[in-house]
Order: C-alpha cells, then sequence, then structure tokens
C-alpha cells in the first residue's frame, strides 16, 4: 500500500509519515494539494492520502475536490488530517469527498482506526 | 523505582476481593503506574507508602477509587467492528426474521468502561434498523467511568478512536474542548453500576448481551459463574457477544458458537435451551 502524506509542516508530515510506516505503508510527501496533484498527474499511484487542511498554494479542501473530479483517482482513499475541528469543517469535507476526518492532535492509533473503518487495514483484535 | 512485593500483593488481593479481576504476577507496573497518580494526588511519596497507609483504614472509598484506576480500561467507538458488522448483518435480521412484530430490543453492556460501547450500539441499531426501540442497559464496576459515560461528553482523543466521521457529524455536537452526544442516542443508554460477581442487573430478559473484553480477566470458575449468570437473563433466541479473542468453549457448554464470518457470536445451545 502507498500512502502520500500533503502537509506544509515537514515535522507534521514526518510524523504522519512515521505512523503510516509503521502500519506497513510505503509514504511519500507533498508541501501543499498543488504539489500532490502534480505528483498524482505525474503517474504516481497511492491508495491513500492524508490531508492537512490548511495549506498555501492549493488548501487541503481544495485537493480533495480535485481529486474527486477526476475519475481516473476514483479509488484514492482521502483521510483529512487536520486541526480545522467544527463540526461543520466536517461535513463540508465529507461532502466534498473526504472518506474520513482525524483531528489534531490525535495519537497513532486513532489513525490506525480509521484506515481499519475505511478497509486499509485490517481490525484490531482486541485485548 | 519498583513496589515491594508486599504492596503487590495487597492491591492484588483487594482487587481480586472487590472485582474478581486477577492481577497476576509480572503485572506490578500496572499497579505502579497507575496507582502512582493516586498516590501523588494524595500527598504521599511514592506507591508503597500510599498503599501502606491504605492498609490501616477499614475499607473506604480511597479503597475503591484503587479498584477502579486498575479495572478501568481504554476502550473505543465501534471496537473490534467485526461485532458491529455481527449485528448489523446477522444478529438484528435474525431476531426480525425470528419474530417478524418485534417492535423493540433490549440490549445488556456489559463491563462498559466510559460508554463508547453502548453508544456505538445505540448508533448502529439507530442507523440500521430505524423501526426499532432500543433500550440499552450499560453497566461497570467503576462509578468514575459511569459519570463519565452519563456524561455523554467526549475529549478529541477519544472522538478519534474509532468513530466514522459521518457519525459523528450525525450524532454529535461540538461544546467547548469536547464532543457531546446527541439526545437521541443518549437517551436509549441508561449507566448503572453493576459487578459481574452478582446477579445480573433486573428489570427482564435481554435480547442481546455484549459482554466484551471483561471474562479475559477472571480466572475458569469465576468466567462459569458470570456465563451462567449472564445466561439466565438472556431470553430465548437471543445472543451473546464476546471479545474477538473470547470463547465460551470448555467454560460453559451451554452456549453454542454461531457459524459467521466475523464476530465471537453465541446462543444458547437449542440443546440446552430445550
Amino acid at each position: 500500500m502507498r500512502a502520500l502524506v500533503i502537509d506544509d509542516s515537514r515535522t507534521m508530515r514526518r510524523i504522519v509519515a512515521d505512523i503510516l510506516s509503521g502500519l506497513g505503508f510505503d509514504t511519500s510527501q507533498a508541501s501543499n494539494g498543488r504539489e500532490a496533484l502534480d505528483l498524482l498527474d505525474a503517474g504516481d499511484a497511492f491508495d491513500l492520502a492524508c490531508i492537512d487542511w490548511n495549506m498555501p498554494v492549493m488548501d487541503g479542501l481544495e485537493f480533495v475536490v480535485a481529486v474527486r473530479a477526476r475519475r481516473e483517482w476514483r479509488d484514492l482513499t482521502l483521510i483529512m488530517v487536520t486541526t480545522e475541528g467544527e463540526r461543520g469543517q466536517v461535513v463540508r469535507a465529507l461532502a466534498a469527498g473526504a472518506h474520513e476526518y482525524v483531528m489534531k492532535p490525535f495519537t497513532p492509533d486513532a489513525l490506525a482506526s480509521k484506515l481499519a473503518l475505511l478497509g486499509l487495514l485490517p481490525f484490531e483484535e482486541s485485548p | 523505582m519498583t513496589i515491594s512485593a508486599d504492596t503487590f500483593t495487597f492491591v492484588a488481593e483487594l482487587v481480586r476481593r472487590c472485582s474478581a479481576i486477577q492481577l497476576p504476577a509480572g503485572k506490578e507496573y500496572l499497579v505502579e503506574t497507575r496507582l502512582g497518580a493516586l498516590a501523588r494526588q494524595a500527598d504521599f511519596v511514592g506507591v508503597d507508602e500510599y498503599v501502606g497507609a491504605l492498609r490501616l483504614l477499614q475499607h473506604c472509598a480511597e479503597h475503591d477509587r484503587v479498584v477502579d484506576a486498575l479495572t478501568t480500561n481504554e476502550t473505543s467507538w465501534f471496537r473490534d467492528f467485526k461485532s458491529f458488522q455481527a449485528l448489523i448483518g446477522h444478529v438484528v435480521p435474525t431476531l426480525l426474521r425470528d419474530d417478524p412484530a418485534l417492535t423493540s430490543i433490549r440490549v445488556w453492556s456489559a463491563a462498559c468502561s466510559t460508554g463508547q460501547e453502548p453508544y456505538s450500539i445505540s448508533m448502529a441499531l439507530l442507523e440500521s434498523a430505524p423501526g426499532l426501540a432500543v433500550e440499552i442497559i450499560a453497566t461497570d464496576i467503576s462509578q468514575e467511568v459511569l459519570r463519565r459515560g452519563r456524561s455523554g461528553r467526549y475529549s478529541l482523543i477519544e472522538i478519534n478512536r474509532g468513530l466514522p466521521a459521518a457519525m459523528l457529524v450525525r450524532h454529535f455536537v461540538r461544546a467547548g474542548a469536547e464532543w457531546e452526544l446527541s439526545d437521541q442516542i443518549r437517551s436509549t443508554v441508561t449507566f448503572s453500576q453493576h459487578n459481574l460477581l452478582d446477579q445480573p442487573p433486573a428489570g427482564g430478559a435481554f435480547d442481546i448481551i455484549f459482554l466484551r473484553n471483561a471474562l479475559i480477566y477472571f480466572d475458569l470458575q469465576t468466567r462459569r459463574e458470570v456465563l451462567c449468570r449472564v445466561r439466565s437473563v438472556l431470553r430465548p433466541g437471543g445472543f451473546l457477544l464476546l471479545g474477538a479473542t473470547e470463547s465460551t468453549l470448555g467454560i460453559d457448554d451451554a452456549w453454542e458458537r454461531v457459524p459467521i464470518g466475523g464476530g465471537s457470536v453465541y446462543r444458547i445451545s437449542t440443546a440446552d435451551a430445550a
């Protein structure tokens, strides 16, 4: 599985990428939505994109809309990973085509639980 | 720094006596970690000193706090999602097929911790079987987790763990730094204190009982007794859902596993029910 981490903070990109690597993903990074679209346009294939909301050049919501407008990227799973925590923003992101929403700060198991809901990880067997 | 053997023995016996939960050797780190905060709150320099003081007292609220601290486990929304897939995909459809006139479902969420399980059950039933009235009795030994469950408010960290975003926006509103469940979901759940060593909650038989990740903490005899008591309040044709790693096999032969793809789902065997 390949994941694209999109965030303008290098530290946050590294944190999210480390979590995803630990879960078995190969990761790439982009610092805004435009860079991420360029990677997709260049033919890089990903199963998952973890997307910050507020970024320069192209923000996360614009990226989600742009991806959903392209049929060839319909299988790309989109998760917002953002400090934006108002209910209305979650609604907007889902309406635009995001599959899930994780609010910062979050724990690694929170991201894993969302990936499991989306079928990208096996469900954990507790305890 | 580690706790003394005497401290561990006293605490393990206290927890076993009050909850039947076993704290085997090797769990010293758990005692030290979880009681460290209580010791600091009570102005003791360490866990040994704190427990040493407790040993001099008759059983009081502070002892209950110790039991709470050691029997409260982390939970999440839709934990072991296969259980919920089984609930929606098999359990409820079977109950409706067996009784087409069914209009309400009574559920016991045993050892419910801070409420994520009963509320997850409520959301799943509301969305998959909106015509059914739902009554969920949620019990736990810990008053503290029950208080948190009743509040229906959860932190960001808790909300992030396993709750689908679509359910977040349908059933929660922001309340300051927390998120609060809708009255529609909260009104289906009644929290009450209950020790699994005691008789099950009164009020009638249950159609579905969730008893997940609790049996694993008990010894074999206690597991057998708990399963026997659970049987006494599960209505004929009802379902028991255990944790993913739990089974009735070799503990109580009155149960039979329901052969569905996922989820640890049991019914009282027809031979036993007859």
